[in-house]
């Protein structure tokens, strides 16, 4: 069976799309690019060598029990079959080809590098956790943002270990070529939770956005109800994931104590956050006496505080339901996001109803990631 | 617009306590029930002060509005003329480990709810509680229940063991079809596992919140596991889910659908496309603002005038005095949830 970004993709390689692209070429900032060391080696010079020995001997140990992910993928490792680099690295470890498929291609002035493998986040071992995360870190710095101004590193922290974390922000939080904190959706507890405030408060402290990306192990089952069967519910789920991140940010006064915070809820899409709001602000209504720390409705908590990537975009029938959805997040609070290298990429270019306009587009492939990432 | 006539698809009795159920246990269940001191057996769900639970002025009525049918009827159906009203029991006996115990409460609950509720006033109709702990004892309470007429579909929870989609689940879908029970999964948690993804929230407003969630799951699993494929006649009733997070939960099972199909090959056609031929949804808590041009824009995403049937989900607080419809919408839609609809969907409701 074909896929479908692949078959995009290969359109957009064409000379006739290039022609028609360049153009039109706006300064796009992209809010997740998944780039990635290929192997333990090419990770190995920022990894104590204690720690490089356990990786060889024992491996990574994740609370989900698998030695990958829970869900085979749609794709080899969920990339876009066009994205392995010719040395036989993964998608996401060459700088030449991220740079000349992605970067120069669509004109993205700034990408938001996402790590997602070796990044140490949903180990059992906090202390292994802590030192690839670590590794990561650094990896990104000197091999990617170095090199390549245009990428930004991620400071990914190992969120179940709030004070190692804290560590980690206050060890790079100054280096501008770090654009945020980086976590993931799945989590021990819901990760509005005390334990995780003083990653909240160095993030504020360094005026660095949090991102919350999808997937992560917490040592639960993906839902409430269980273990789905397969990767398409996984996938159609993980804006459930975002929904418990938010509804515990909002509940737990996160953005009453660090009223400065900002959060963006990254790869689970965004079409979900008005129904839940709706929802939050009703409950709210009804039982604030349970939540009286919360001086205000969760909607005007979650306007000011949330942003959202795009990706995986939404696609109604009626490509007005899209637009009347973005309209009652609010314009200002939705980040372009392309995904890269994996299967399911949006296109800068395609992603978006046609009926947008010009003006919103820039805003939210331009204009809002500015503002939210330190990128002045 | 005047509710004359409506069929009311989720309301609740007062949850009974195991001694309102013991009446109707043989002499083993009675015996154990007072051996063991299960004098009592509740969940986390709707505590029994909170606001939720039931209005605050149906609670301060003596006797309080959902304890008994009449007091119900006085609140409810003869105020404002329903046909019917459908009763989901509540008592939480999903959340035994022990699937002998979940069968006892549950052939205990259907009699109780028979002999107090359905027997009182012909105007109710009734859910057969399963005790999904076990699917082969769950087929037995159904094949039980499908003489009585009075009982027009079974009921589970949206949150319990596993995704209800698998097909360890399909002997109940396949007797449902054969009695011509609707499923209703309905807002609730057997609690085998945290509510969310990432473990337990703190507060009961986030586990209220969490249950839609739970909605996205089932109905996922339920579309991807082929359920609807195999047991097309199956009308599946997702009961105070809060509505408006199904259109864009859709836009994203049908993206991916279409990105990652050759995982679940027998899912031929658009997710879209089970919705409408085999899912509705109850219409309160319906969680949209109070204003009648967001309503109509729900409406409109939603994508069709089937969906919905009418629900007051008494005696909990989701609406203010009368106000149990939202505001905005057309006569023929208000006519189609109050009546074609729910009419359509239950065919055992004579």
């Amino acid at each position: 069976m074909t896929l479908d970004a692949p078959t995009r993709d290969t359109d957009a390689h064409s000379d006739e799309n290039a022609a028609v692209v360049k153009p039109n070429r706006l300064a796009i900032i992209d809010g997740d690019v998944h780039t990635a060391p290929s192997s333990l080696s090419e990770l190995a010079p920022f990894l104590e060598r204690r720690w490089l020995q356990h990786m060889q001997t024992y491996g990574s140990r994740k609370r989900h029990g698998s030695n990958y992910e829970p869900y085979p993928k749609a794709a080899p490792r969920a990339m876009r079959r066009d994205a392995w680099p010719d040395d036989g690295g993964l998608p996401g470890s060459s700088l030449e080809l991220l740079r000349t498929q992605h970067l120069d291609h669509y004109g993205v002035e700034v990408g938001i590098m996402g790590p997602l493998g070796l990044s140490g986040q949903g180990e059992i071992n906090l202390d292994l956790s802590a030192a690839l995360a670590t590794a990561i870190n650094e990896w990104q710095r000197d091999v990617m943002a170095t090199p390549e101004p245009r990428l930004k590193a991620s400071i990914v922290v190992p969120f179940e270990d709030a004070a190692a974390s804290v560590r980690e922000i206050e060890r790079l939080g100054a280096d501008r070529r770090f654009a945020q904190v980086f976590m993931l959706t799945r989590s021990m507890d819901p990760l509005g939770a005390r334990r995780y405030w003083p990653i909240y408060e160095a993030a504020q402290a360094y005026d660095l956005p949090v991102g919350f990306h999808v997937f992560g192990a917490g040592g639960h089952p993906y839902t409430g109800t269980g273990w789905p069967s397969y990767y398409i519910e996984e996938g159609a789920g993980h804006s459930t994931s975002c929904q418990t991140v938010v509804t515990s940010l909002v509940m737990e006064g996160v953005f009453e104590r660090f009223p400065k915070l900002r959060t963006v809820m990254i790869e689970g899409g965004f079409g979900w956050l008005p129904a839940l709001t709706w929802r939050l602000d009703k409950l709210f209504e009804r039982m604030r006496d349970e939540v009286p720390h919360l001086q205000r409705r969760p909607s005007e908590m979650i306007r000011e505080h949330i942003w959202l990537t795009t990706q995986p975009m939404e696609e109604p029938v009626a490509r007005a339901h899209l637009n009347e959805t973005m309209e009652w997040i609010g314009w200002d609070k939705l980040l372009f996001a392309s995904d890269y290298p994996h299967w399911d990429f949006d296109d800068p270019f395609r992603a978006f109803p046609a009926n947008v306009g010009d003006s919103r587009k820039r805003q939210i492939l331009t204009t809002n990631g500015k503002a939210v990432y330190r990128l002045g | 617009m005047p509710l004359t006539g409506a069929v009311d698809c989720d309301v609740h009795p007062l949850t009974p306590v195991p001694a309102d159920l013991v009446p109707y246990m043989d002499a083993y269940w009675r015996d154990t029930l007072e051996v063991r001191g299960l004098d009592f057996w509740e969940t986390i769900a709707y505590p029994a002060n909170a606001p939720l639970t039931i209005r605050a002025d149906w609670r301060a009525l003596k006797p309080r509005a959902d304890a008994s049918p009449d007091a119900m009827a006085a609140t409810l159906l003869d105020r404002h003329g329903f046909a019917h009203a459908i009763v989901n029991c509540l008592f939480p006996l999903q959340s035994f480990r022990d699937a002998n115990l979940g069968a006892a409460f549950a052939r205990a609950c259907n009699d109780w709810l028979a002999d107090t509720w359905l027997s009182r006033d012909a105007r109710l109709r009734g859910a057969v509680v399963l005790p999904v702990q076990s699917v082969e004892m769950s087929v037995e309470e159904i094949e039980r229940r499908a003489a009585d007429p009075r009982f027009v579909q079974v009921l589970l929870q949206v949150m319990g063991d596993q995704p209800l989609g698998k097909p360890q689940f399909w002997p109940i879908y396949a007797a449902a079809e054969k009695h011509g029970f609707a499923v209703a999964i309905h807002a609730g948690s057997s609690y085998h596992h945290p509510v969310t993804g990432s473990g337990w929230p703190t507060h009961y407003i986030e586990d209220y919140a969490a249950q839609a969630a739970g909605f996205h799951t089932q109905l996922g699993s339920l579309i991807s596991e082929g359920v609807f494929v195999k047991y097309p006649k199956l009308k599946v009733v997702l009961s105070e889910s809060g509505v408006s997070w199904l259109p864009s939960y859709l836009w994203r099972l049908s993206k991916f659908w279409r990105g990652i199909r050759n995982e679940v090959p027998w899912i031929d056609r658009d997710p879209l496309h089970y919705v409408r031929e085999n899912v509705r949804l109850t219409l309160q808590p319906f969680d949209v603002p109070d204003d009648a041009a967001t309503v109509a824009r729900v409406m409109d995403q939603l994508g069709s005038d089937d969906l919905i049937l009418f629900s007051t989900d008494f005696p909990h607080w989701q609406f203010d005095g009368d106000a149990m419809l939202p505001k905005g919408l057309s006569a023929a839609q208000t006519r189609k949830i109050l009546i074609d609809n729910p009419r359509a969907t239950y065919a055992r409701l004579a």
